[in-house]
């Protein structure tokens, strides 16, 4: 909103975009509200991105969920917001510096009492929860207060009534008829209730109409994506943020006839994996990094035996259990070295929620390709965040799951040495002598070998798979300038910011680009042609800058390339970047 | 879902127990089984137990391709680079969960996890127990020599307290795992036992196991000459012990209560099947969890599947 709201009540103002921070408990349900309006943007020609901090403790304790609404291209949830709608005085005391000057604060007026006028900001002071228990009847209590707070939204942006009750009638219809009723009735009470003096808005028209656009996070997405690359069978043990992929994997599996396992712990669901991969299927397991370290074993056996495997980590705040509901991207050191001996693998990063469907398709054509483990790198701020895009074209993307079950001839090799590994699963009749997959260094046909030149040309032999694919990925492309003062690198869910970033810094007068890497390991063959008309490189991730100053791929690209311009942009609060620490930092290495 | 694969989950898991028809085209022998000279040192029960091995292939004549050896980590581990069959060796103590995963996905092929003390009841001693309750359609026969012999004589969890090991030079303090106890209480619903040098009794046992439709666990005592000699001299009567099996005119292997009984014997204790029961498997309840939500769904393609899936996100 660019204006503060006019005083006639009658007026509605257009807007391209606004940030609605809703603040309250883990338990007031305004994750739910906060997705109800991010579905509808999605469904509708708007733009969304959403961010919400859960707290780790089981129930209760603050949360919030922000929701950034746009007719253009939304590129990051929101430094600050328009709206703030605070449930508690906590709330309101925290997140009352969050909101622009001028911007609306709503407020449950029998929770809130200490208000402070400053910076021009609105304050309306509505009984949320005395309406909500009105409306519905006096066994309602607290709730469905959030309900009716998604019904007052609705009336002061004048979002399509009829769509959200379709969604509430989604949401609610499979419960109980009259909890249906009750959200009806809190919803149809918010809308109503007369907020007094001030502006409604509706937001202009948006710019996606010729495509048909759904709105989900990114862990639905990656578990659509893995479903569409084929992958039929896996196995995982409960972790946050992961366990959402695996319970939908677990759920959805059966109805393409494959099974999801829940392991008894990270080993047996890594190993359960590497059993439905030597069994000849895609097979995938994932976790969050404590997970991911428990893995690191089998992983390195599946390097060595050159199993095709998808592994799945979302990030979350570590080391150890950490900060297991806040966002962090410190485990890529681990993804791609994690483990014992020289264990190569592919490590990738999907950049926001739509590319989680599409790095999985990815990671299934690589995984088979090049017969050794994929690592997908996500993270807590992808894996919960709404965003509308495309729907994803099944009949361009859709992979019939294989199993090669076709006879071998006498001439078959397990380790072929000049050739990329392709394995003869369980059931394949052989001519020859039945394969052995190893975990010992072996020969071509898997035979324990303590062979020194052996060894040596099996290590080449695993490596090497991995050199060819760099040298086939395409360079990204660099976005805003294509020379300048700095160019900004970044991986995972930091690519909005990053570009919000560019475009501010431009707008400042400076010349700027940024590059984002999906492929952390390899890396595209020759990176170094990015930055070489760039004065200043600034690698933006969400990691320690550590011993030596630079975060974990900043060190990565420097070490490749012994590249000294190379410097960092991180940081380690749990929260995603907002724009200004971003050109912030950016700011302060081209002065430098 | 590929042809062979939808062939593979139709078939429904009791087919795989009963001993299928005999191959056209190969007969299963010993000769056809046999792969790399096994590596362990000469006197080693293990070479007993892959031969009752061979004999039991021979005599049910599962097609070549459909058998799979699996192994974790130790001496007895090396078992599927003896046999010619698909194989994978994989690492310490996860045979389990691998085979699991081979189980599961594959409902056409034979499953058989080989491993030692030490794998399946120490470093993979979680896997035994989950593997067992959720009755997870394979075969696992532990090698057990109460020692760690790959390592060269440290304490196992079957070590009998006072053995003396390189780890434990005045003699084991820790009391010893009781595998068959063990076995019972984690619900698996085969569990027997037997001994390296009684062929015969292997061989059926093996046998037994094998037929049973879910998860079969057989510990077969196999002494290791190098670091526990004389370990089972009192199970082998020809040096003076007495090798005793259950009569099960008398002893119900349906009975877990008897079974326990039976299991708290001193050594050398009793060989045979201590427990069988009929529970369904693992792998049969997830097919029919498959099979009732795929018959919900009208007969719509895998795509249209996912396609109305993204419907709901619109």
């Amino acid at each position: 909103m660019s204006t503060a709201p006019a005083p006639s009540p009658a007026a509605v103002q257009a807007l391209r975009n606004a940030v609605i921070r809703l603040a309250g408990n883990s338990q007031d349900g305004i994750q739910s509200i906060g997705g109800i309006l991010a579905r509808l943007a999605g469904r509708t020609q708007q733009d969304v991105m959403t961010y919400m901090t859960i707290p780790s403790t089981i129930s209760g304790g603050p949360s919030i969920f922000q929701v950034h609404l746009g007719s253009g291209e939304v590129l990051h949830p929101g430094d600050e917001s328009d709206v703030l709608v605070a449930f508690y005085q906590h709330s309101y005391d925290s997140h009352l510096s969050a909101l622009r000057e001028g911007g609306i604060c709503f407020y449950d007026s029998g929770e809130v009492k200490e208000l402070k006028h400053e910076r021009g900001i609105h304050h309306i002071g509505v009984p949320f929860t005395a309406a909500t228990v009105e409306a519905i009847g006096g066994s309602a209590r607290d709730r469905g207060k959030n309900i009716f707070v998604l019904g007052m939204l609705c009336a002061v942006f004048r979002l399509d009534k009829d769509k959200v009750a379709g969604i509430l009638a989604r949401q609610f219809g499979k419960k109980d008829e009259s909890v249906l009723r009750n959200a009806m009735l809190a919803f149809d009470a918010g809308y109503a209730y007369p907020v007094g003096d001030i502006t409604t808005f509706r937001f202009e028209e948006g710019e996606h109409t010729a495509d048909r656009r759904i709105s989900s996070d990114g862990n639905t997405m990656l578990s659509m994506g893995l479903i569409a690359a084929g992958v039929r069978y896996g196995s995982a043990y409960p972790i946050t943020p992961w366990s959402s992929i695996m319970e939908t994997l677990r759920t959805e599996l059966p109805k393409y006839g494959g099974i999801y396992v829940q392991a008894e712990d990270e080993l047996a669901a890594v190993s359960m994996t590497i059993g439905a991969a030597f069994a000849g299927h895609l097979a995938i397991t994932g976790s969050s990094g404590p997970g991911l370290s428990l893995k690191m074993e089998a992983l390195s056996y599946a390097s060595m035996a050159e199993i095709p495997l998808i592994v799945v980590n979302v990030q979350r705040g570590g080391p150890s259990t950490g900060m297991p509901t806040s966002i962090e991207q410190s485990d890529l050191m681990q993804a791609i070295y994690g483990s014992h001996g020289d264990a190569p693998r592919i490590v990738i990063a999907p950049q926001d929620v739509e590319d989680c469907f599409y790095i999985a398709l990815e990671a299934g054509r690589l995984a088979r390709e090049y017969s050794c483990p994929v690592i997908i790198l996500t993270d807590q701020a992808l894996s919960s965040r709404i965003e509308a895009f495309t729907e994803p074209d099944l009949d361009k993307h859709w992979v019939e799951p294989t199993l090669d079950l076709s006879d071998r001839g006498a001439d078959f090799k397990p380790y072929p040495l000049d050739a990329i590994t392709r394995h003869a699963p369980p059931g394949t009749k052989m001519t020859g002598k039945y394969p052995h997959i190893s975990g010992l260094e072996h020969d071509e046909y898997g035979h324990p070998s303590g062979n020194p030149k052996m060894h040596q040309k099996m290590t080449e032999k695993r490596r090497n798979k991995l050199v060819e694919l760099s040298k086939k990925l395409p360079l990204p492309e660099i976005y805003g300038d294509q020379e300048g003062d700095i160019l900004l690198i970044s991986w995972a869910s930091n690519l909005g910011q990053v570009k919000e970033s560019v475009n501010r810094l431009r707008a400042e007068g400076h010349k700027v680009g940024a590059a984002h890497l999906r492929h952390i390991h390899p890396m595209p063959a020759g990176l170094d042609r990015l930055w070489k008309n760039f004065k200043k490189v600034a690698v933006v991730e969400l990691n320690d800058t550590g011993v030596y100053g630079y975060g974990q791929l900043a060190m990565m690209i420097r070490a490749a390339y012994a590249e000294p311009k190379i410097q960092s942009i991180c940081k380690t609060d749990g929260l995603t970047f907002r724009i200004r620490e971003i050109v912030t930092g950016a700011e302060k290495i081209m002065s430098a | 879902m590929s042809a062979p694969a939808q062939e593979a989950a139709s078939a429904a898991p009791s087919t795989l127990v009963t001993p299928p028809a005999m191959a056209a085209e190969e007969k299963l022998t010993k000769k056809a089984l046999t792969a790399d000279h096994p590596t362990w040192c000469p006197g080693c029960g293990d070479f007993a137990v892959l031969a009752a091995f061979y004999k039991v292939l021979e005599k049910l004549q599962y097609p070549h391709e459909k058998i799979v050896c699996v192994a974790g980590i130790g001496c007895s581990s090396r078992f599927p680079y003896f046999m010619n069959t698909h194989g994978i060796h994989f690492i310490h103590g996860r045979a389990l969960p691998l085979a699991t995963g081979i189980s599961l996905s594959r409902p056409d092929v034979h499953v058989f996890v080989f491993g030692g003390d030490g794998d399946g009841f120490s470093i993979g001693g979680n896997h035994l127990n989950h593997a067992a309750r959720k009755n997870i359609k394979l075969t696992y026969v532990i090698m057990d020599n109460y020692v760690y012999g790959l390592t060269k004589k440290q304490t196992s969890p079957t070590s009998p307290l006072g053995f003396k090991s390189k780890t434990d030079p005045t003699g084991s303090i820790d009391r010893p795992i009781n595998p068959m106890k063990q076995l019972l209480a984690s619900g698996a619903t085969f569990i027997a036992r037997t001994h390296a040098a009684q062929v015969k009794h292997m061989v059926d046992t093996f046998e037994r196991a094998i037929l049973h439709d879910g998860f079969s666990v057989v510990e077969c005592l196999s002494e290791c000459v190098m670091f526990y000699e004389g370990s089972f001299d009192d199970s082998t009567p020809r040096k003076g012990g007495t090798y005793d099996v259950i009569d099960e005119a008398q002893h119900d292997v349906k009975d877990d209560i008897a079974a326990y009984k039976l299991a708290d014997l001193p050594s050398p204790g009793k060989f045979g099947v201590f427990y069988q029961v009929d529970r369904p498997t693992k792998n049969a309840l997830e097919q029919r969890w498959i099979d009732d939500t795929q018959a919900k769904l009208g007969g719509a393609s895998q795509k249209d599947i996912l396609r109305r899936r993204f419907e709901t996100m619109r």
